[in-house]
């Protein structure tokens, strides 16, 4: 499988990186690859092999529903930008 | 209106916040009404390099939910990231669930205009909220505040099998009830612990094809959710009538101006990259699990309504509103413990009771009437203690300060009077006051009675005992 620009243009607009058009080249070549190389696991034959969603062999690893202390305010917005009445506060989004 | 050319057909999706004391993957408290973000850690604020732990308490609630609306539970369910950036969601996507849910294939019963319709649904799954933004600087800005990230969700999706705005509200009060009894969330759709949104789309009568649908959100209440439907209903016939085409959007109902408009159209479809979330491990539920989870649902509101139209003789109807909810349901049954009479429990709850509610707005919690008062209270009228007409008044004091019915009966003096001597006393007197009635009735006019009864009942302060007054009346006019 090989993807094309149009696929980095999509995924880069997720992202929301905006690249280059060298850089959309650039980066159409190295995922490529990169798909290429992961395309080996297709030799693999997993007929019977159940299909893993995790790398650990683990299950049901929970809590019990007791609460914590939450942050005091002063450190909640340590990493804010910006803050507005104990709010964080950013630019808007349009729905 | 031009709908009838066309069948509507509407799927919903009901967001039920469940009602742990903390969140689903970290320990910070899910109270309602805090200060903003002073229930946030770096877990749910997502910082980078921490781990959530999921809440047991979460997954108990939603295979609850999900085994009372009738789904299978899956043996293994596990948590995948849907992608996406908005500032309500401070990881840049939410911790939901894929293609294995807790719970699959599931129904409910609807009951709308006495004909009973199953509504399929098709899946329930664990998630997290998102936080709450609020739009400042005449919208150039935006204030988050992240208390609710991480609040236990179950988002149950119906199947595209609702087929008018009255069925949606139907299908989501019936859900309510049913979260309510399971007692998995407070279900309050003014605070948001209960959300919806709706699909909706009309196609031509007989078309196998669904016709191009609209996402309707920010319904906020019961009567939002069938008006909103309603009048999208009628803004889709309309267009299709024109010949325009519906375009494939998410429109916001404004309750405000009674319509709904476009928001504005992504720029491209929702791409959400979902992935199993490599922080969470697999649940593996099995049989044990399933069974104590099972026996903890309590009779739901179709069983209860059905036993009791069965056991009380009360109509379908009347069941059905009585089940409706569950604080409003336990009030009849406690009131039975004190009264044999279900149909004068049922009378009063639905008259008087309701009719409160209704016209304040409160919620029956926020009354002080209990069913032993009102067990007690129908007592008394049996006995003749109070007329129907002094137990209003005794019903409105235990409505608001909650006292026995006998104690407002002995404070306010409101015994009824069945003392013949003193009812014969006031009669003679109303007879001698209006002659003019008294004529009337001897020449025939049987209503004039009714008019001095009432007379009697007004110089008795209502406490004569009206059969007895009628009585008396009418053996001395007939003298």
């Amino acid at each position: 499988m090989s993807i094309t620009t149009k696929d980095v243009e999509h995924v880069a607009k997720l992202a929301r990186l905006d690249l280059t058009q060298e850089e959309k080249e650039v980066f159409t070549e190295q995922l490529s690859a990169i798909l290429k190389y992961a395309e080996k696991l297709n030799e693999l034959d997993t007929e019977g092999v159940e299909a893993t969603t995790h790398v650990l062999h683990l299950s049901n690893v929970m809590r019990e529903d007791v609460t914590h202390e939450s942050l005091p305010a002063e450190k909640v917005f340590l990493n804010a930008p910006d803050e507005e009445d104990g709010q964080f506060k950013v630019p808007a989004v349009l729905e | 209106m031009s709908t009838s050319k066309y069948e509507t057909v509407i799927g919903l999706e009901v967001h039920v916040e469940l009602h742990t004391k903390s969140k689903i993957f970290c320990g910070c408290p899910t109270s309602f009404g805090a200060p903003p973000n002073s229930h946030t850690c770096p877990v749910c604020l997502g910082h980078p390099g921490v781990l959530p732990v999921l809440n047991r308490q979460a997954v108990d609630y939603a295979m609850k939910a999900a085994m009372a609306l009738n789904c299978e539970i899956g043996d293994v369910s596990k948590f995948d990231r849907k992608n996406y950036f908005y500032p309500d969601s401070p990881k840049a996507y939410q911790i939901s669930q894929a293609d294995q849910p807790i719970g699959l294939n599931g129904y409910i019963d609807i009951e709308v205009n006495g004909v009973t319709k199953r509504i399929g649904i098709t899946r329930l799954h664990l998630e997290e909220d998102a936080g709450k933004l609020t739009h400042i600087d005449g919208g150039y800005a935006s204030l988050v505040d992240f208390n609710r990230v991480g609040t236990p969700l179950v988002e149950i999706v119906s199947e595209p099998e609702i087929s008018s705005p009255e069925e949606a509200r139907a299908y989501l009060e019936k859900i309510r009830a049913i979260m309510q009894y399971c007692d998995v969330s407070d279900v309050k759709m003014e605070e948001g612990s209960l959300r919806c949104d709706a699909n909706i789309s009309l196609r031509p009568h007989g078309q196998q094809e669904l016709g191009t649908k609209a996402e309707l959100k920010n319904m906020n209440s019961f009567r939002g959710v069938q008006r909103g439907l309603e009048y999208e209903q009628f803004r889709q016939s309309e267009a299709l009538e024109d010949g325009e085409l519906i375009v494939q959007e998410t429109r916001r109902w404004d309750e405000s101006q009674g319509k709904t408009f476009s928001m504005r159209s992504k720029e491209q479809a929702h791409d959400y990259r979902y992935f199993p979330d490599p922080d969470l491990v697999e649940l593996r539920i099995d049989q044990v699990w399933k069974d104590r989870i099972r026996a903890s649902i309590p009779e739901l509101p179709d069983a209860r309504q059905a036993r009791y139209t069965q056991d009380y003789d009360l109509t379908s109807y009347e069941s059905g509103v009585i089940t409706s909810s569950k604080p409003l349901a336990d009030l009849f049954e406690s009131s039975l413990q004190f009264t044999q009479d279900a149909k004068s429990v049922v009378n009063w709850m639905m008259g008087e009771l309701l009719g409160h509610l209704n016209s304040t707005g409160q919620e029956l919690s926020e009354v002080k009437l209990t069913g032993q008062n009102l067990g007690e209270m129908i007592g008394l009228i049996e006995k003749g203690t109070i007329s129907n007409k002094i137990a209003k008044t005794v019903f409105k004091e235990m409505l608001l300060h909650g006292k026995r019915p006998q104690d407002i009966v002995e404070e306010q003096g409101l015994v009824q009077i069945s003392d013949e001597g003193a009812i014969l006393a006031i009669v003679t007197e109303v007879v001698a006051d209006n002659p003019a009635s008294v004529e009337d009735y001897r020449a025939g006019k049987d209503k004039a009675i009714g008019f001095l009864v009432g007379q009697v009942m007004k110089r008795s302060k209502g406490k004569a005992n009206p059969g007895l007054a009628n009585k008396l009346l009418t053996e001395l006019l007939n003298s």
